[in-house]
């Protein structure tokens, strides 16, 4: 199995995290993993987008023109890799200031409303994990307890009480992901 | 399993040096391989092994102080990108004329001058062709994963202490910038001082006493006989760098009608297009030179004998194909593909340059 997915949108929104957190989890699974980010001037406003490959078997190209997944979080994003999704390949967006949606017909299309699901739980840096977790639920590839098992890893233990709290809003995507089509 | 963590290209170099018990770091930073020293002083070494991490004032004092270093039979490196190690070139080609070690990482990005910040793999004639002035050469190891980033720090010590001259490792913004699974050797305890003399005694600065003459590290000799005789040894060392020391990897080789020759981040994207050909039944295969300089041309010469064509891929104008044509010597085809100012080629681009400019040109 090897899932190729790009992360896109705003950098503040946890682009990248969101990304280190996948690559954990596949490495709790003992998969191999990269994650390649846009480097350079981004900031936060500017656009970012984050190459994930989970694979068993070693990795190629950590840089690629063809996705299985890719998980949209702005306009900007969504015109620049909606046509570099392979055929069947999986969408998914967060409508929050989406005003022209996608139109390829040959892919499986899911909305996560993450932004306005944050903002209503007062918590806008859950963001990321309500994404993930709704993306994990159109394609469960890695496993609840191994994203814990990498959050434990990668978060310094004075951060590991914070856990409880990202596994929360995995659940809430998962419960909110909508099909499109 | 051993120590496994998900880690950058330019944060494992940082903890590879800790780990193989380097003496000291010196640098300046520069995008986009901030990270080893940023890595190095959040990890503050000195408390834990000794290990001293200074940024410098510039990449010319870096270098000096590697040269410093170095002269002491200490393990010293530093870390750069493009421009910087341009600053660099005067100081390492002292240390090759004075017969010096130290590792020198070089985190490519597009050039010439200050360029992008965007990778790029440009450097490939400065690293392997001198870049300083006065016919030396560098051991040069080119890692294409942040696992191969972690190991050539202590394997490019390895060498530069063999042959008493630097060693660099050519890498690029995309290997320095990535994050990948990689399992972190055991920690090397620092040279004792006892070791350094054992190690380096005969030559380094490590304390005369009655009994020695007083070592110098210069790389000058007005004696124009005595010159020539350092160059032969030089040359002799690059010689032998080039029987004893040459790596390379080869993937789907054996039956190859096409292959591509690529090096850092291009060999990656090529191997991904490798599968691609494979897939629509063209016979291709990846040879990677692992060391830039000794280049491995003896087999890609013995290659030549079967293939029909090779590709040389870099992100570059065309650097290295100059090395893949000196080593086929005209028994097939040899083209160049590369993207340049930071652009990285994708796999789907490799496959067809190998189509338009080996099979159908």
């Amino acid at each position: 199995m090897t899932e190729e997915i790009i992360i896109a949108g705003f950098g503040g929104q946890g682009v990248l995290s969101m990304g280190k957190i996948l690559a954990y989890s596949g490495i709790m699974q003992d998969q191999e993993v990269s994650w390649f980010p846009s480097y350079g001037p981004e900031m936060r406003g500017g656009t970012a987008n984050v190459t994930v490959i989970l694979s068993d078997d070693r990795i190629s190209s950590p840089v690629l023109n063809q996705f299985d997944t890719a998980i949209i979080l702005n306009q900007q994003s969504l015109d620049k890799f909606e046509s570099m999704l392979k055929p069947g390949g999986i969408l998914i967006y967060d409508p929050n200031g989406i005003f022209n949606p996608p139109t390829r017909t040959d892919l499986k299309i899911f909305k996560i409303d993450g932004t306005r699901l944050a903002a209503e739980k007062g918590q806008p840096k859950i963001f990321n994990m309500i994404v993930l977790g709704a993306f994990l639920k159109a394609k469960p590839i890695v496993k609840i307890e191994n994203v814990r098992k990498g959050l434990e890893k990668s978060l310094p233990e004075r951060h590991h009480k914070l856990i409880p709290m990202n596994l929360e809003a995995l659940e809430l995507g998962e419960q909110e992901l909508v099909e499109v089509r | 399993m051993g120590d496994i963590r998900l880690m950058k290209g330019n944060e494992v170099i940082a903890e590879a040096a800790i780990r193989c018990g380097c003496d000291a770091y010196f640098g300046y930073p520069i995008t986009p391989q901030s990270e080893v020293m940023e890595t190095l002083m959040a990890r503050a070494p000195w408390e834990e092994t000794g290990m001293v991490v200074l940024q410098a004032e510039s990449e010319v004092a870096s270098i000096n102080m590697l040269f410093g270093g170095a002269s002491a039979g200490k393990k010293v490196m530093t870390s750069s990108s493009s421009p910087g190690i341009s600053l660099m070139a005067e100081g390492i080609s002292y240390m090759a004329g004075a017969e010096l070690p130290g590792l020198i990482v070089n985190v490519q990005r597009g050039g010439p001058g200050l360029g992008t910040i965007q990778p790029s793999q440009a450097d490939y004639f400065q690293a392997t062709k001198g870049g300083g002035h006065g016919d030396y050469r560098l051991f040069v190891l080119a890692p294409n994963s942040v696992q191969e980033m972690a190991d050539f720090v202590d394997l490019g010590f390895e060498k530069s202490f063999k042959y008493r001259n630097p060693a660099m490792i050519l890498t690029d913004g995309v290997i320095g910038q990535m994050m990948e699974k990689v399992e972190l050797t055991a920690f090397k305890p620092r040279w004792t001082d006892l070791q350094v003399e054992e190690i380096s005694g005969s030559w380094a600065a490590t304390g005369k006493n009655k009994n020695r003459k007083q070592h110098i590290m210069t790389s000058l000799e007005m004696v124009s006989e005595r010159q020539e005789k350092n160059n032969e040894r030089f040359q002799a060392k690059y010689k032998q760098m080039q029987e004893e020391d040459v790596m390379f990897e080869e993937i789907q080789c054996d039956d190859a009608e096409y292959i591509i020759v690529a090096y850092g981040v291009s060999s990656r994207i090529s191997a991904k297009a490798v599968d691609l050909l494979r897939e629509k039944g063209i016979k291709a295969g990846l040879f990677r030179p692992i060391t830039l300089f000794p280049f491995p041309n003896k087999r890609i010469n013995e290659l030549a004998d079967k293939a029909k064509g090779f590709l040389s891929v870099e992100m570059n104008a065309g650097q290295m194909v100059e090395d893949v044509r000196l080593s086929v010597l005209g028994k097939t085809k040899v083209e160049h593909f590369g993207r340049m100012g930071g652009i990285i080629a994708t796999p789907s681009e490799v496959v067809e340059a190998i189509e338009s400019k080996l099979i159908g040109g």
